[in-house]
């Protein structure tokens, strides 16, 4: 069995998932659970400054959108950070993190964006014996509407400073947590790393409205006839995810900088895919809200059974490897010429293909009365929309043409050597090539 | 008290509640939820196969969808205008011969969209608020005879009235409905939803129902013809095929669809006397409803005799697991050759059968089984009509219906085709479209 155990800024975890800093953490009774159930660790319900705590909406929280059989894809949350009383949570961190030494107890705060409030705060997070803290620029409603949140993750100045000040009165890891509600997510993250962070984590939620109420022609969720914008998480916000850290892990000013994935992580599989663009650990927090804390199993078990067929025994043998094969798109090489190939034998005649390239991309599948479809090789460029929308794997493949072989699309030759956009006679920015 | 065991035809084998539940609906409706996850199975296929294998072309992908994205009315609406009977249809097609081999899912999992039972659900959905969903055309001051209120008439009176012409719906029955209402297996169209359906399809309004007349009898096609702009003749096939056997006149020898038109109106089935050995002559859909329903009705032991092999016989390969999942015995390869008894019919002779250059024959070697009630389902017959050309045992038509004689058209089982509802609603519709072209000209 392939060793799952996790070391993220010498915090160390038995495996590499962690609970988000979400309601699953929200309490000593949940994080109890949590850690029986098997999670690695946890960043604990973020908590406010001093005095009479915030309060949440009486009304829905959520809103959710559905793939087939209400699968939850996507879900949407107005909720604030912690509104029970800082004290509280304070003795619930110690007394948990006193009985479970072996995992990852990280505490998410958002005081105001003033020193004072955050030197007030942090003695206290370091007495409960916390193995690091979270900043939260994240949170997009409410608390942004406040100077916090988000509203402080949108600027990088701002991120810098009180990152500054986190390493100047907390002597222990301090992790940034960005939003992705910005245009460019490498800013902040240089800003976090310029202020001393010594990890970043992200995504927190995406600004969103998940649907309209027809009838009352209310956003949802809905709060006696109104709506805000929520954040928006779960499998449906992973690409977003996962683009904003390849972004991190490949800018030369981040690179190298640890990274705490977020965002739709929801079997190992995801998880997988965080850590080889460069993630030390994973943060999860809607696949637990919608399947309960023992998802996490499949999650271990998924993640060490590919580990053993892939002969890596430590975790730390494949993050990041998928880093450099990130890269933009001018590099891409364009001497790689594909057709599409539809296996005869595992069709089953749908015609989505079909429709598909003759309505929307490049006319380049036949369909015989006997609802045949074949590829036009003179037709296709390769964009394999019809890969996509068929129904079963591998029905469609994109074959490689090889060397010497003429497309027929272009009647040119396909040659074997690497050439890309800079080096292309169409580019009129183009260099010769060397 | 009567029992499974008691010999001879008797009613009330089993008590009222076990033959109620036994009755109840083969395909029970979805609820929302599992409609959505079963609608959301399909494909979208392009220029799906399952539309043409649908006889009335019913845009399945597109009413599946309307489903899928909550709005099972519009669906039904889908539905309805290709075919009005789109309800029966959902019930009693044999859609593993139809949409459903068709699916592309049938193909790849063999297990294919149960476009039946989505069909159903659209179509109930609507039919739960009543009020119908079509508006008639303004008085075109035409007028039309369809005689027969089976499907096909039932289709083509429903389009004409659409249309806006006057339709005089004519049948020899005091009900309207044909088989809907006098055939099909009571389990698959319970609840009187035969009745219920032809009331909602007269909604449309410029209907009107004269029932207990009988062409040839109360009424004659020249005098419609000569009354009326148009005829459509939807008389189905009221005859049936006689034995021809010794012993076939005896006691207990009946027709199969005699006895479920009797079943399909009893009010308390447990009153419906069936034997207590069973045996059914025959191969289709026919034989394997009465036999069905027979077992339900309690009788010990029902069994169907078919002279060709399984994969010849016309009830689908899902009829037949039906059948014997029911308790039914079939036996395949088998002749009736008599029926003994003293009187009544006590047991039936039958001899083995094998096909020798595509004709049938006796090998010789026969078998004798228990038999107080023996029925005949091989097959209904036109009862002749006078006046328009035959095509062998059918009605000739040409186009949509059109028969020899000039401003008579016909369609349903009394012409050509699969004896199927579906088909004889679309022979229906199409034969009132060419009308309304002809006297809209
Ligand atoms: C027992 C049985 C079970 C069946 N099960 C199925 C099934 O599960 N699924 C399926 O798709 N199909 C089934 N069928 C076939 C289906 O019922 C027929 O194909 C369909 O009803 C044909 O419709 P139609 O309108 O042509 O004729 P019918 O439904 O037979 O209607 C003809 C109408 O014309 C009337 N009529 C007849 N002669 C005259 C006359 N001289 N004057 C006035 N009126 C007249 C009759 O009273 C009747 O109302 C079954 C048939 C039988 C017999
Ligand atoms: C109801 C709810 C409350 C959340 N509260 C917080 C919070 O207090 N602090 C924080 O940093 N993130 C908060 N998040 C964001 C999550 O920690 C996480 O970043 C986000 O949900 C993406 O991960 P996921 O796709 O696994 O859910 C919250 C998310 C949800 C759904
Ligand atoms: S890869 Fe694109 S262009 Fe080629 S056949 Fe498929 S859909 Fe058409």
């Amino acid at each position: 069995m392939a060793d799952l155990t996790t070391d993220f800024l010498g915090i160390k975890s038995p495996n590499p998932f962690w609970l988000a800093s979400a309601p699953p953490t929200d309490k000593e009774y949940n994080v109890r659970r949590a850690f029986e159930a098997g999670w690695g660790g946890v960043v604990w319900k973020t908590l406010g400054a001093e005095g009479p705590p915030v309060v949440n909406v009486n009304g829905p929280r959520y809103g959710a959108l559905y793939g087939a059989d209400r699968r939850l894809l996507g879900l949407n949350n107005i909720e604030l950070i912690t509104d029970r009383p800082l004290e509280v949570n304070l003795e619930e961190i110690a007394r948990v993190k006193a009985d479970y030494p072996d995992r990852a107890m990280i505490v998410s705060i958002m005081v105001p964006c003033e020193e004072a409030a955050w030197k007030a705060i942090l003695p206290r997070v370091a007495e409960t014996g916390a193995d690091g803290i979270e900043l939260n620029f994240g949170c997009p409603h409410g608390m942004s509407e406040r100077g916090m949140g988000s509203a402080v993750g949108q600027v990088p100045e701002y991120i810098e400073m009180v990152t500054r000040w986190c390493k100047t009165y907390y002597d222990r890891p301090v992790i940034v947590k960005l939003t992705p509600n910005i245009t460019d997510i490498r800013k902040p993250a240089a800003a976090a790393k310029n202020g001393g962070a010594d990890a970043v984590s992200l995504i927190n939620t995406i600004n969103s409205i998940t649907a309209v109420d027809l009838d009352s022609f209310a956003p949802e969720p809905t709060i006696d006839g109104k709506g805000s914008h929520g954040g928006y998480c779960g499998p449906a916000v992973k690409p977003i995810a996962l683009s904003m850290v390849s972004e991190i892990a490949r800018d030369p000013q981040t690179h190298g900088l640890p990274i705490s994935g977020i965002g739709g992580v929801t079997t190992w599989r995801d998880a997988a895919e965080f850590m080889a663009l460069g993630c030390g650990t994973v943060q999860v927090c809607t696949a637990a809200m919608t399947y309960g804390f023992k998802v996490v199993e499949e999650m271990k078990r998924g993640l060490s059974g590919w580990m053993d067929e892939k002969g890596y025994r430590a975790v730390s043998d494949f993050v990041g490897r998928a880093v450099p094969n990130v890269t933009d798109w001018q590099y891409l090489n364009l001497n790689y010429v594909t057709k599409a190939r539809i296996d005869q034998d595992a069709c089953i005649k749908c015609g989505r293909c079909y429709a598909a390239c003759e309505d929307t991309s490049h006319q380049a599948i036949d369909m015989s009365p006997e609802r045949v479809f074949t590829v036009k090789d003179d037709e296709c460029v390769a964009c394999n929309l019809c890969v996509d929308v068929c129904p079963v794997e591998d029905c469609i493949t994109m074959e490689r043409l090889p060397e010497g072989a003429v497309d027929p699309r272009t009647g040119r030759t396909v040659s074997d050597e690497y050439a890309n956009w800079t080096t292309h006679p169409n580019n009129p920015m183009a260099q010769a090539a060397e | 008290m009567t029992s499974p065991l008691t010999p001879g035809i008797a009613a009330g084998r089993l008590p009222a509640e076990e033959i109620a539940r036994n009755f109840a609906d083969l395909h029970p409706a979805y609820d929302d939820h599992e409609a959505q996850v079963a609608a959301d199975r399909c494909y979208f296929c392009h220029d799906a196969p399952c539309i043409t294998a649908c006889p009335t072309d019913i845009d399945i992908p597109l009413f599946i969808r309307q489903i899928q994205t909550g709005m099972p009315e519009a669906a039904a609406r889908t539905i309805l205008e290709q075919n009005i009977l789109g309800g029966m249809c959902a019930r009693v097609c044999p859609t593993e011969t139809l949409c459903e081999e068709a699916c592309v899912r049938e193909l790849a999992e063999g297990k294919p969209v149960e476009i039946g039972r989505l069909q159903r659900h659209a179509t109930d959905s609507l039919m739960a608020r009543q009020g119908h969903p079509f508006t008639r055309a303004p008085e075109t001051g035409k007028r039309v005879a369809v005689v027969g209120a089976g499907p096909a008439g039932l289709a083509c009176a429903h389009r004409l009235a659409m249309k806006g012409h006057a339709v005089d719906l004519y049948d020899a029955r005091d009900k309207p409905g044909g088989l809907n209402e006098y055939g099909i297996a009571a389990y698959k169209t319970p609840q009187d939803f035969a009745a219920r359906e032809v009331e909602w399809l007269m909604g449309i309004g410029g209907i009107t129902w004269k029932g207990g007349q009988s062409l040839g009898r109360e009424l004659a096609l020249e005098t419609l013809r000569a009354e009326y702009d148009a005829v459509f003749l939807g008389v189905g096939l009221g005859g049936v095929n006689d034995l021809g056997v010794e012993g076939a006149e005896r006691d207990g020898v009946t027709d199969a669809v005699g006895f479920i038109a009797d079943l399909r109106q009893a009010d308390d089935l447990s009153a419906l006397p069936v034997g207590r050995n069973v045996v059914v002559i025959g191969g289709g859909m026919t034989a394997v409803d009465v036999a069905v329903q027979s077992r339900l009705l309690g009788a010990e032991n029902v069994t169907i005799a078919y002279r060709r092999g399984r994969d010849r016989m016309g009830a689908s390969r899902f009829e037949q697991d039906l059948a014997t999942s029911k308790g039914v015995r079939i036996i395949d390869n088998v002749m009736p050759v008599a029926v003994h008894g003293n009187g009544a019919a006590v047991e039936i002779e039958l001899e083995y059968t094998a096909e020798r250059d595509g004709r049938l024959e006796g090998t010789g070697e026969r078998l004798r089984l228990p038999a107080d009630q023996v029925f005949r389902a091989i097959g209904q017959s036109l009862v002749p009509v006078e006046g328009p050309e035959m095509d062998g045992r059918k009605i000739a038509v040409t186009g949509p219906g059109r028969t020899s004689l000039d401003g008579v058209w016909a369609g349903g089982d009394c012409t050509a085709g699969e004896d199927l509802t579906v088909v004889a609603v679309a022979e229906g519709r199409d034969a009132a479209e060419d009308i309304h072209a002809r006297l809209t000209a």
